[in-house]
């Protein structure tokens, strides 16, 4: 039988392999958005679950509003991630450093 | 009355204000005009006060003009003091300024700051009659510390040459210490008295003679502190022995200013002060004594130097130099009145020879050296003449029982008087041999100026000139060299603007001696100052002087004569024979040359320390601790950690993400705690 355990297992690996994903990753901002992507996901989960388990649609409904915000969020990334190529012709994360105190 | 002496005082300020306030308005010639026009009515009205004080029967009195200072105890007032004293020093003052106003007309005709320079011959005037017109010490004070200030802005007139700036500096530093003395005096005697009024304090010196302060376990008499103390500001002022060193480089400023501040008037403010000041050092004998120690030893010391100078107006300087001494060690052993007169004929003919030398500098085009002048008599005739009357003057070339030129009366009777003096004190004694042994170097080294300048042959020709043309170069940095008469080295006689004043100071020396001699220090002495010079009860000196052997009479004139003699035999038979003595730069020529190596003394010790100390206060003490700390340091710190914290903005996404991610891990960890206990 798959409990709630299961669930919340899954969505914290999912939700890991995201945050490896930023910060193991050095070579694609893209990788990044998705990684970023994929910790959104790990919530989702984790609010569909517990709504099922605890009977409340309150969390589904929260789920859906993530998912919206996560793909407006998406497209604004893809924006800037298309005009920052535009300008530095690169998007290597390393030369992504114009912040540098 | 009154009203005339205001206006007197007065007219040089508004001449000075007008000339240097809106000079560039009006215009050179304007301001000329009103500052020596108005310096001329000031002169009248001294001659009318002074007339009026001789032969007038005038009372002394005092203007009161406006409060200075009140505080307390220390009442100070602007006022206007006419007395014997103020009365011979307004004459002065007044007739040499003048006459060096109309002469600046020519000497300073190529100069394109005229008004700046009239405004502050003017400025000086005024300041010296503040100073000479003072009835208490405070204005005293401000016209010794104005005629400072003009003499610190004359000398450095050219200041784009940077030998009369430091000159300027130096003249205005070594007048510091002096005035560092006097401003002690002036407290030690408020201190003492309360007063500062010279009519309060007068009356009251002789209840205090004799008190004493214990002070490191000895008694000091405190009147000889006050009037030692009180001569250390005219030590400064009149160029005396240890303080002398500013006067030389003084002339580095315009003729017209050597001959109106640095010879004739204030220099002279240290002898006035004396003089004035003669109730309290007639209680004063430690103090007395020291004035004439020093005084003969400027005396000798000024003469022996001026031996060696080639310089034309160094060798007057160090001629007033020695001068003063005279006049300072006349007022030690006690004839006040032969200083002041010395002081007054000095005037005179110290001025003419300025004046005149001045005229060989214009002539000679901007050259100094008397080494390559010579045989200017016949391009300059009429300068040759009244120098050679200033230096029959000064030499004091005249017959005992018969008569003479100014010189010889007053400067006889300084020596006499100090004969009379050596009959009770060694140091009297002392200052008789010194003025008598000076007299014969006066002697030679005025004629030696003559001689150089106006007789012998002439050095400054074509061929003589460019072999020394980078020298004279030097002479020329104040942008004089548009002459208007192409570079033909022809001596010419100055014009008539400049050789009036000579002529007049020419008069001047010849008779300021037996005019004025009965009423200075004769027979009309006594009616003459009326009170204004005190002499007490012991001091019998200048009538002493009147009775003196007849050998001390003579003395004077046959060392003179001698000093003559050695000149022309030097300077004239056996021409080139100076010039031999230099060259072979022996012990004693080389000290003198070098003025008893004073400069270089000071420079290794006053100079040398105040720099070290200053280095040390300001490497050290400003930049080190003040700024290293303060400004400096805070701005370090502040500059270092925005460093270091600048840093830690990597710049990488993945860093900020992480420190992120390390916040949420944080907050998560406090939550859980908290929502677990």
């Amino acid at each position: 039988m798959i409990g709630l355990t299961h669930y919340l297992t899954v969505a914290a690996i999912l939700f890991t392999i995201g945050v490896f994903g930023i910060f193991v990753n050095r070579k694609n901002i893209i990788v990044i958005l998705m990684s970023i992507e994929l910790i959104l996901l790990a919530v989702n989960i984790n609010l569909v679950a517990f709504s099922v388990f605890l009977h409340d649609v309150v969390g589904q409904i929260f789920a859906m509003f993530v998912l919206t915000v996560a793909a407006a969020e998406a497209a604004v990334g893809l924006a800037i991630l298309v005009t920052f190529f535009r300008n530095r012709g690169d998007i290597a994360v390393d030369d992504a450093s114009m912040m540098k105190g | 009355m009154e009203s005339l002496v205001t206006l007197l005082v007065f007219a040089p300020l508004v001449g000075a204000i007008v000339a240097g306030l809106f000079g560039r308005r009006i215009g050179d010639v304007a301001s000329q005009a009103v500052t020596t026009g108005l310096l001329m009515l000031a002169c009248g009205l001294s001659w009318y006060t002074f007339i009026q004080w001789t032969w007038g029967h005038m009372e002394p009195f005092t203007v009161a003009l406006a409060p200075f200072i009140n505080i307390g105890d220390f009442q100070s007032a602007w006022s206007i003091r006419i007395d014997g004293l103020s009365a011979v020093m307004l004459v002065v003052v007044t007739s040499v300024s003048s006459l060096v106003h109309l002469y600046s007309w020519g000497d300073m005709a190529e100069d394109d700051s005229k008004p700046r320079f009239f405004a502050y011959l003017s400025l000086f005037t005024f300041a010296m009659l503040a100073l000479v017109t003072a009835a208490d010490f405070m204005q005293l004070f401000f016209g010794w510390e104005g005629v400072g200030l003009a003499s610190y802005l004359l000398i450095g007139f050219w200041y784009k040459k940077s030998t009369a700036s430091a000159a300027a500096i130096k003249a205005f530093v070594v007048n510091r210490v002096g005035d560092f003395g006097f401003a002690l005096g002036i407290l030690t005697v408020f201190w003492m008295f309360g007063t500062i009024q010279f009519a309060e304090l007068f009356p009251l010196i002789a209840s205090k003679a004799g008190t004493g302060w214990v002070f490191l376990g000895h008694n000091w008499s405190a009147l000889d502190l006050a009037g030692a103390l009180l001569f250390v500001g005219a030590m400064g002022k009149s160029a005396q022995f240890f303080l002398h060193t500013w006067l030389p480089d003084a002339m580095e400023g315009p003729t017209p200013v050597s001959a109106l501040i640095h010879a004739a008037t204030m220099v002279t403010a240290g002898v006035y002060m004396v003089c004035l000041l003669s109730p309290m050092f007639e209680y004063a004998p430690v103090a007395k004594q020291i004035v004439t120690l020093i005084g003969a030893v400027t005396a000798l010391f000024a003469a022996t130097v001026g031996l060696a100078q080639n310089d034309i107006k160094r060798v007057i300087a160090y001629s007033t130099c020695s001068q003063l001494g005279y006049m300072f060690f006349a007022a030690g052993v006690g004839a006040y009145e032969a200083a002041m007169f010395h002081l007054f004929t000095h005037a005179f003919f110290k001025a003419l020879l300025f004046l005149g030398a001045g005229s060989v500098i214009h002539g000679m085009h901007h050259e100094q050296d008397m080494r390559r002048m010579g045989n200017l008599w016949k391009y300059l005739p009429f300068t040759y003449a009244v120098m050679t009357i200033g230096t029959i003057a000064i030499t004091g070339i005249g017959i005992p029982g018969l008569g003479g030129f100014a010189g010889f009366y007053s400067k006889d009777t300084i020596i006499e008087a100090a004969f009379a003096a050596g009959q009770h004190s060694g140091v009297g004694f002392f200052a008789f041999f010194i003025g008598v042994f000076a007299a014969g170097l006066t002697a030679f080294y005025s004629w030696r100026l003559a001689f150089m300048t106006f007789h012998g042959t002439a050095k400054w020709g074509h061929d003589a000139h460019h072999a020394d043309d980078h020298a004279h170069a030097a002479h020329d940095d104040h942008a004089h060299d548009d002459h208007g008469h192409g570079h033909d080295h022809t001596p010419h006689e100055s014009p008539l603007v400049m050789l009036i004043p000579l002529g007049l100071l020419a008069i001047g020396a010849i008779a300021a001696g037996f005019v004025f001699v009965d009423y200075f220090v004769g027979h009309h002495e006594a009616e003459f100052w009326r009170g204004a010079i005190f002499s007490g009860e012991h001091n019998h000196v200048l009538h002493e002087a009147h009775n003196v052997p007849t050998w001390v009479k003579w003395a004077p004139l046959v060392v003179s004569t001698l000093g003559l003699l050695v000149a022309v035999w030097v300077y004239l038979i056996k021409e080139g024979m100076g010039a031999a003595i230099a060259a072979r730069r022996g012990p004693l020529w080389t000290f003198l040359y070098n003025k008893w190596f004073f400069d270089e003394l000071y420079d290794a010790t006053f100079v040398r320390l105040a720099r070290f100390l200053g280095d040390v206060f300001w490497k050290g003490g400003d930049q080190r601790i003040i700024d290293g700390f303060g400004p400096d340091g805070v701005a370090a710190v502040s500059r270092a950690v925005g460093k270091r914290t600048g840093q830690l903005q990597t710049g990488y996404v993945y860093h900020y993400a992480f420190v992120m991610l390390l916040g949420v891990a944080g907050l998560l960890t406090y939550a859980l705690y908290q929502w677990s206990r």
